[in-house]
């Protein structure tokens, strides 16, 4: 179980007084599968990189299993098992698809680690020994960032918009891969993202808007009041 | 030879035993083993140090080492190396030099190379250069490196220098002809006080030539480094210089590309760039379980590759 208690993230050096969150508190339960929701610059993917230990909180705790893990490095907490794939991933010279799988895998078997390639819509053989570069597209590239994270042996594994940059053929390939996974029920999923199909997936949704939660709940009847509560659209209208 | 030997030649030419095919071994200053084949000849020269390589043309799948190590002190070994490559022929060349300097004062190796290349050959020259011991004493190598190439002729260039060397001045010199390709491929870390300096001159001056050059390197600590790759074309080619540098702690690293044409349907372009690894590289592989130092190696890595 991953507990946020009273989580709140001012960026270090910013003299602007104006929080990116606010007094989260959150509790997420083993192997269920939430999705984070919300307007743009509302700070889900902040709270995602919180999770992971790239941010740290100004104040608050992050509790794992009743442990606090606030003050653990990136990469402790990767080997307690949380994993986080980037909305924009980085780029590497040099580094292959194949490389960069088996890494994520702590070395073993790559060819397991090739598998995912093919789930989310990639050839392994015209892939793996492609190298992690310009040379592929922004597609391409989300497509291995994605495949990096599956492979990976997580209990909490969070994916920072996965449909972001990638076509609508892959995507619907790659809710397959969020329907199994929910079926699976063997890691904690959180899921950023905009998307009714990967929304009919979650247990939970949990809507972050103006740095705090201001919602979390079961999808029935969530998208109504989504809607309803973003009110930016009302009060621009207003001002017309 | 004793292990100290056999381990610099496993470091710079992979070799584990003595190769196979031609092969002339230099330790300290002196030929100390050599070997010809039925295609492939060795022979000293006659006025200089150094050696003549003469491959028959047509000779194909050969391949010539010639390695050159140093553990003395106070050495300053210069040998011109000049290879005539017949006609069609394709082979495969490993030098490479590598000094353990046990002592104080320096130990300097300048090999000069010369490679003639026939109509239609093409040659795979790789060339490893590596420093250690444990005295105070410099290891200093600065290589020269002259290419011909005729008509269709090919070569791939490989010259990797990593660790250990206090200071390098390379410079590669190349002519390519009519239908003539050249690769070379540059990778180079330096750290410590390490200086570095690589200059090149490529002219392109058949129809149709050729050249593309790729430099890779890692400049770390206080060390030093300066490219001036320059290519020139004299009449429809191609070039292509791509100068790539991970700049680190107080390093600093100099990239002055130059492309110069004479004709209009000379395509040259150049590319250079200087950064540090980036942050969100580190995360990266951070958040796959990798510490940041083990991070920073697996990027290094990959990218000298």
């Amino acid at each position: 179980m991953l507990e946020l208690k009273s989580i709140s993230y001012l960026p270090e050096g910013e003299k602007k007084a104006e929080p990116i969150l606010r007094d989260i508190n959150l509790l997420l339960e083993d192997n269920h599968f939430y999705v984070i929701t919300g307007p743009n610059g509302g700070g889900k993917s902040s709270l995602a990189k919180i999770i992971m230990g790239i941010y740290r909180p100004t104040s608050g705790k992050i509790l794992l299993d009743g442990n606090d893990i606030t003050d653990l490095s990136i990469t402790e907490r990767a080997r307690l098992g949380i994993g986080y794939a980037f909305q924009q991933p980085p780029r590497f010279k040099g580094i292959t698809v194949e490389k960069l799988l088996s890494l994520s895998r702590g070395n073993k078997c790559v060819g397991a680690g090739c598998n995912y390639l093919f789930e989310v819509g990639l050839c392994p053989k015209d892939y793996e020994q492609r190298e992690v570069n310009a040379s592929l597209s922004g597609g391409e590239l989300k497509r291995i960032e994605i495949a990096s994270l599956l492979s990976r042996d997580c209990r909490i594994a969070v994916f920072d918009e996965p449909e972001a940059g990638i076509d609508l053929w892959s995507f619907n390939r790659l809710t397959d891969i969020f329907e199994k996974i929910q079926q699976r029920k063997d890691v904690t999923t959180i899921i950023i993202s905009h998307q009714e199909r990967i929304f009919k997936l979650a247990d939970e949704i949990i809507l972050v808007a103006e740095g705090r939660i201001q919602g979390k709940e079961a999808q029935e009847g969530f998208l109504e009041k989504v809607i309803n509560k973003c009110d930016c659209r009302k009060e621009c209208q207003e001002r017309v | 030879m004793n292990s100290l030997d056999k381990d610099l030649l496993i470091k710079i030419a992979d070799l584990h035993e003595v190769p196979q095919g031609a092969y002339n071994i230099r330790k300290n200053g002196e030929g100390v083993e050599r070997h010809s084949t039925a295609n492939i000849e060795i022979k000293p020269k006659a006025d200089k140090p150094g050696i003549d390589i003469i491959v028959k043309p047509g000779t194909r799948g050969e391949s010539v080492h010639i390695p050159v190590i140093i553990t003395a002190e106070g050495l300053e070994d210069l040998v011109y190396n000049t290879f005539y490559i017949g006609d069609h022929a394709d082979v495969l060349i490993v030098a490479g030099c590598g000094i353990h300097n046990p002592g104080k004062t320096k130990a300097q190796h300048n090999g000069v190379h010369k490679f003639l290349l026939g109509k239609g050959a093409h040659i795979r020259y790789v060339e490893k250069h590596y420093g250690e011991g444990e005295g105070t004493g410099e290891r200093i190598l600065n290589p020269q490196t002259f290419l011909e190439l005729d008509e269709e002729a090919s070569a791939e260039l490989e010259m990797v220098q990593i660790r250990g060397v206090d200071s390098t001045k390379r410079e590669t010199k190349a002519t390519v002809g009519r239908e003539a390709h050249l690769l070379i491929t540059e990778k180079m870390l330096t750290h410590g006080q390490q200086l570095a300096e690589s200059e090149m001159t490529v002219e392109l001056t058949g129809e149709n030539a050729a050249v593309q050059i790729i430099s890779r390197s890692v400049a770390q600590e206080k060390s030093k480094q300066t490219f001036y790759p320059r290519v020139t074309g004299f009449t429809k080619c191609r070039g292509h210089v791509q100068c790539d540098a991970i700049i680190m702690d107080q390093a600093t690293v100099r990239a002055i590309p130059e492309i110069t044409a004479h004709h209009a349907d000379a395509q040259l372009i150049h590319e250079a760039a200087i950064g540090r690894i980036a942050g969100e590289q580190l995360i990266k592989l951070m958040t796959l379980g990798l510490s940041e130092k083990e991070a920073e190696e697996t990027i290094l890595q990959g990218f000298m590759k």
